[in-house]
């Protein structure tokens, strides 16, 4: 494990022994925060952690390694699916069994890591939903109603309840992996549209209760003026091509 | 039509199809994406020397004067044209996305010092290949 770079000063803490997981951690312009989040996962469970560093202008890729991730920098800026996609094909080609995601600027809270991992035996694809958990910050109403619009759409197509479309707080087996490093994966939002193709492709999809925080400094990747209503655009039209299009595995 | 109109249709049009040939000559326009080009300004050649052509298709459309004619497949061919290079931006794009995944997957390998497990990148959705008992590999002279 490359861990054994890594200064041991996590303590007694228990901590799942996970030789074949990785964990990816997609950042963009992290710096400041990157290596207390790296550090906190880490004291959840042993494995290895692979920061994906989205073009950022800032000090993230220095920090993640200072923090003993080993780290993925995209010379430029894809967006959050294709830095998670970069992930999975780092897994792909390193025979990692199963791959845990979550976001690097503190949002997830490694607690909720053993509860998506034990999930994982039963499914392939198990998603952390927020509004599972009673003590999940709830994102403002406007923001609500959306994600539950989308969801209702994926749990019609995908045939089962999914209650947070929008999480990127996963736990994925292997032989999903392969159908998320696939061209189909989206590069800017892949969510509601990817989760009901997951389990139309015949993958079990899988939700367990996680615990979200506000983001510290309330930036998301939904805000702004333009920003949501084109997220809505290609959600929608994500979401009307599923049925359309035939997906093999 | 008036003598002007078709004059100037004349030479607009084949200046056009010079210029893009020239294009293509200097290597400045590559030859798999000026095919479109070269397909629209011979059409637009052809409409504006063979007038009957046009007249045949302006009551074919049901437009009223060739000039529409020549307008409306100006336009078409320039619609063609367009959703022909969103298509070829797509490719591009997807193109680029792996090759920096690529060169951040290969950066990374670099830091850990562990060459792939196969060699082939595009290995993903293909046969499961058996999990190292321990995800480090010695950095191995292999191939």
């Amino acid at each position: 494990m490359e861990s054994s770079s890594q200064p041991r000063s996590a303590g007694p803490a228990p901590r799942a022994q996970h030789p074949s997981l990785l964990v990816i951690m997609p950042a963009f312009n992290e710096a400041r925060r990157i290596r207390e989040v790296v550090g906190a996962v880490r004291g959840q469970v042993d494995a290895d952690l692979l920061v994906v560093d989205d073009g950022s202008h800032d000090a993230t890729a220095a920090e993640a390694r200072a923090a003993g991730a080993i780290v993925a920098s995209h010379p430029a800026n894809l967006g959050y699916g294709a830095a998670v996609q970069t992930g999975y094909r780092y897994a792909l080609r390193h025979g990692y069994e199963a791959v845990l995601q979550l976001d690097a600027d503190g949002q997830h809270d490694p607690a909720s890591i053993p509860g998506l991992l034990t999930a994982l035996a039963d499914a392939d694809v198990v998603v952390g939903s927020r509004f599972l958990d009673r003590g999940s910050y709830r994102p403002p109403l406007a923001r609500r109603l959306g994600m539950a619009l989308f969801g209702a759409v994926a749990s019609a197509l995908a045939g089962q309840r999914i209650t947070d479309p929008t999480s990127g707080f996963q736990a994925i087996s292997r032989a999903a992996l392969g159908f998320y490093a696939h061209e189909r994966y989206p590069v800017d939002f892949p969510d509601a549209d990817v989760l009901a193709m997951v389990a139309r492709s015949g993958l079990r999809l899988a939700e367990v209760p996680v615990r979200m925080l506000a983001s510290p400094d309330g930036k998301s990747m939904h805000s702004g003026l333009l920003k949501p209503l084109y997220y809505i655009f290609r959600m929608t039209l994500a979401l009307a091509l599923v049925p359309l299009r035939r997906e093999s595995r | 039509m008036t003598p002007t109109q078709r004059a100037f249709a004349m030479v607009a049009s084949t200046a056009t199809l010079l210029v893009i040939l020239e294009l293509v000559r200097r290597r400045k326009l590559k030859e798999e994406y000026s095919w479109l080009w070269i397909l629209t300004t011979v059409g637009m050649v052809v409409l504006s020397f063979w007038y009957g052509l046009i007249e045949r298709l302006s009551a074919l459309i049901g437009a009223v004067t060739p000039t529409t004619t020549l307008f409306i497949f100006a336009l078409l061919f320039l619609l063609a044209i367009a959703i022909h290079v969103t298509t070829v931006i797509s490719r591009l794009t997807q193109q680029l996305r792996r090759l920096t995944q690529e060169v951040a997957i290969l950066g990374a390998e670099l830091q850990v010092g562990r060459a792939p497990l196969d060699d082939p990148p595009r290995a993903e959705g293909g046969t499961p290949r058996r999990p190292s008992a321990s995800p480090k590999d010695s950095p191995d002279p292999a191939p």
